[in-house]
């Protein structure tokens, strides 16, 4: 891949100046999409003292048609979001993907404050893995009958053995990552699992096991940026948006790297040059990451390059990644422990970032912390991902 | 408003639009990428970002399509995104590519719309049937037909329009198709063909409607600097807009598309269109069915309400009329593969601009042309103003 040009200095700055998000729950059967949508738009709006139908001058959604069974979407986005009759669009991607689009958008100096939104409503979806299968590739792939457990249980052996590590890392890491969503409130599934010995749970692709799932959960979030003249009226504590990236590797199973996280090296390369940040591992104190499989929190950690040449799953045993270690990884619970909620995961990670470096984290807040790094992929079968730094100053 | 970076178009490619392509969607993708990339001595190592536009995933039965064209639309290793705005989604493809250039973070990127319909058996209607809200539209059963049907009415019953003067429409895209290498369906078709043509709800008959299509487009972008090295004859997008309308499409009065005169004035204004019907020298307004280029032609400011059928039947919108109106021949001529379609009337007006059309090249030196698509409810207006 050809790097891109990008002139840093050159580029307008671009803040969060909003956040709202839903409790995180099983599943919402007293709300639709649209009341889940509403409510996480309202608290953004409220945030970043805004008036949608006067002030947001562009709306960028984000869903993907089958698992909202319903075609096109974008259709149903306008009314809930206060954004009938303006700019609004679709990215068909994890909310991360939006807000890239929001951050272009305002760089271009079209607009000054664009707002984004992902939400989930997995509850409704009657047979989740049969749309993940249907994401494989109808002529060379689907007719084998894989599915997405086992694609991911292929390439959680894969990583486990050539790393050394054990079962009992991924075990680790869900043991983590469900304590640390004890104290979150947005969180579904916080719990005091044992992290230790042999798994008791059911095998859905060896080695993977339910245990190493996140759950999905409801939920909806609205993140509301602007330009940097935009955010010095709006607010005194913006969090600055210092640089994004987002890349994959190849679509088919057959053609891709399926040891490394190639597509979060990428997009981190992006995002460290638009940053500016020479070492990474040392500006960044705070980690959000995708841990939709309880591997893939150690792959993409390693991704990301904060770890330098070091396993991810030995940092692991030494407590790095707690709330209280070097490098805090997923204090909100993560996917994990939060639950996962489809094609908004990423905008979780944004959220969470941004309140942490707010310092609005309430029982997780870590201290101190001024830049921090949230990373989303897409799911079996992709290798798609992006991900963006922020910081307080 | 200052934009960061003035962006051009200097590449494009599309495939044949054809009814059932032997080609899976990837291959369609990567032959419009390959076509495109050749018309400006490019290579994909020198593209630094990839757009994609892709209608709904039930046409092919692929959840995250986006994803599945990947490789295909030569985005392998490559930042890499797709947008989705319904029928709008080719024009908007072209904005979504262009902010990734306009925003200084690329200097090249490369915009695919691809679109294969026939996957979907027993027909692609089918899939239209899951556009509609689960709760209170679907169990009525209805169909894009019948709303498109409605909103006819309404216009023709708004303003008095007779059916010939839509039906002119269509005998002139399919006629101007006749001059265009991938068009599907390019006929000489006469008023009374249209007219006598079967009803498929009424107002709408089946020489109205534009085909089921497979194919797909390709255009390569580049910031000012990089563009002028790569071509001497850029062709500007100097604005873009897109506005989005209620979902509840039953509580409006379908008479008007005010959401495309708000992306109409967002671009126009964008690029200093003062008096778009002295300033325009042709367009190409999305024309699924006949009166929607009527009604587009109207959205986009180019003539007064309920004067565009007038300036039809006048031959107006002729190729050599004094406002060209899809001089490719449009859906009904070349084809509507969705997305593709739409930025199948990027690559006309780049093709125009450069004075590349071919035997469908409008006479004058054309300088300033519009594109729009429409979408998803009867709701999305996406337009696109490009200079030569």
């Amino acid at each position: 891949m050809q790097g891109s040009k990008t002139e840093a200095s050159l580029l307008r700055s671009v803040a969060i100046v909003g956040v709202g998000i839903t409790e995180l729950k099983s599943s919402t059967p007293q709300v639709s999409y649209k009341e889940l949508i509403f409510e996480a738009a309202q608290k953004a709006y409220e945030d970043a003292g805004l008036n949608p139908r006067k002030d947001i001058e562009s709306f960028v959604c984000s869903s993907e048609d089958f698992l909202e069974g319903t075609s096109i979407f974008d259709e149903y986005v306008p009314d809930q979001l206060g954004a009938v009759l303006k700019p609004v669009c679709t990215i068909s991607a994890d909310g991360m993907y939006s807000l890239a689009a929001a951050y272009m958008q305002i760089l271009t100096g079209l607009f000054d404050v664009v707002a984004v939104e992902a939400h989930s409503k997995a509850s409704d979806i009657v047979n989740l893995s049969t749309v993940y299968d249907m994401a494989l590739d109808p002529v060379y792939t689907r007719p084998l009958g894989l599915n997405a457990s086992f694609v991911a249980g292929l390439e959680m052996s894969k990583f486990l053995h050539s790393r050394g590590a054990g079962t009992n890392h991924c075990r680790m890491v869900v043991a983590k990552n469900r304590k640390n969503a004890l104290s979150n409130s947005l969180a579904m599934y916080g719990g005091i699992v044992e992290a230790k010995g042999e798994s008791q749970n059911p095998v859905l692709s060896y080695p993977l096991t339910e245990y190493d799932v996140a759950p999905i959960a409801d939920g909806a979030a609205v993140v509301v940026l602007a330009s940097e003249d935009a955010a010095e009226h709006l607010r005194d504590d913006p969090v600055w948006v210092k640089g994004l990236g987002w890349a994959s590797d190849s679509p088919t199973l057959e053609t891709r790297d399926w040891l490394d996280a190639t597509y979060v090296r990428l997009a981190s390369k992006q995002a460290y040059q638009s940053a500016k940040l020479r070492n990474p591992a040392k500006d960044i104190q705070i980690a959000e990451i995708d841990d939709t499989y309880s591997y893939k929190e150690l792959q993409h950690l390693e991704a990301l390059g904060l770890i330098g040449d070091a396993k991810a799953h030995t940092l692991l045993e030494q407590g790095a990644f707690e709330r209280d270690g070097v490098l805090p990884v997923n204090p909100s619970g993560g996917s994990i422990g939060m639950g996962h909620t489809l094609e908004m995961s990423g905008l979780v990670r944004v959220v969470e970032l941004v309140l942490q470096l707010r310092g609005e984290a309430d029982r997780h807040q870590i201290k101190g912390v001024e830049t921090g790094i949230a990373q989303c992929w897409r799911g079996i079968p992709t290798t798609s991902g992006a991900v963006v730094i922020l910081s307080n100053r | 408003m200052q934009i960061k970076k003035r962006v051009a178009v200097v590449g494009a490619g599309m495939t044949k639009f054809m009814r059932r392509a032997q080609e899976t969607g990837k291959e369609l993708a990567f032959e419009a990428v390959r076509q495109a990339l050749d018309s400006c001595n490019m290579r994909i190592e020198d593209i630094q970002s990839v757009a994609l536009g892709s209608a709904p995933d039930a046409f092919d039965g692929v959840h995250m399509k986006g994803e599945y064209l990947l490789d295909g639309a030569g985005a392998w290793g490559k930042p890499y995104s797709r947008s989705f705005v319904g029928g709008g989604t080719g024009v908007f493809s072209l904005i979504h590519g262009w902010w990734h250039v306009a925003s200084g973070l690329f200097d090249t990127c490369l915009v695919v719309a691809e679109e294969k319909m026939s996957s979907c058996l027993p027909h692609p209607q089918t899939a239209f049937l899951t556009i509609f809200d689960n709760m209170i539209e679907r169990p009525l059963g209805p169909n894009l037909i019948w709303i498109f049907a409605l909103e006819m009415q309404r216009y023709m019953q708004t303003y008095k329009i007779p059916k010939e003067q839509i039906a002119q429409v269509a005998v002139k895209n399919k006629r101007n198709a006749l001059d265009h290498p991938s068009a599907q369906i390019a006929q000489k078709v006469t008023l009374q063909d249209v007219l006598n043509s079967e009803v498929m709800a009424y107002p709408v008959q089946r020489l109205d409607i534009s085909p089921v299509s497979d194919g797909a487009c390709a255009i390569v972008l580049a910031s000012e600097d990089v563009a002028r090295k790569i071509t001497d004859s850029p062709v500007w997008i100097d604005g873009v807009g897109w506005n989005l309308d209620t979902t509840y499409w039953t509580n409006r009065d379908l008479y008007f598309p005010r959401y495309v005169a708000n992306a109409a004035r967002m671009a126009y204004a964008m690029a200093g269109v003062r008096n778009p019907r002295k300033e325009i020298d042709f367009a190409e307004p999305y024309d699924p069915f006949d009166y929607k280029e009527l009604h587009h032609m109207e959205g986009l400011l180019l003539c007064r309400k309920g004067e565009a059928p007038k300036l039809t039947a006048e031959g107006v919108t002729e190729r050599d009329g004094k406002l060209p109106v899809c001089p490719s021949g449009g859906l009904l001529g070349v084809g509507n593969p969705i997305a593709a379609a739409g930025l199948m009337k990027i690559c006309e007006l780049f093709w125009q601009l450069r004075g590349e059309a071919g035997k469908r090249q409008i006479p004058g030196d054309p300088r300033t042309a519009v594109a729009q698509a429409w979408g998803d409810l009867m709701q999305i207006g996406t337009v696109v103003v490009m200079r030569g």
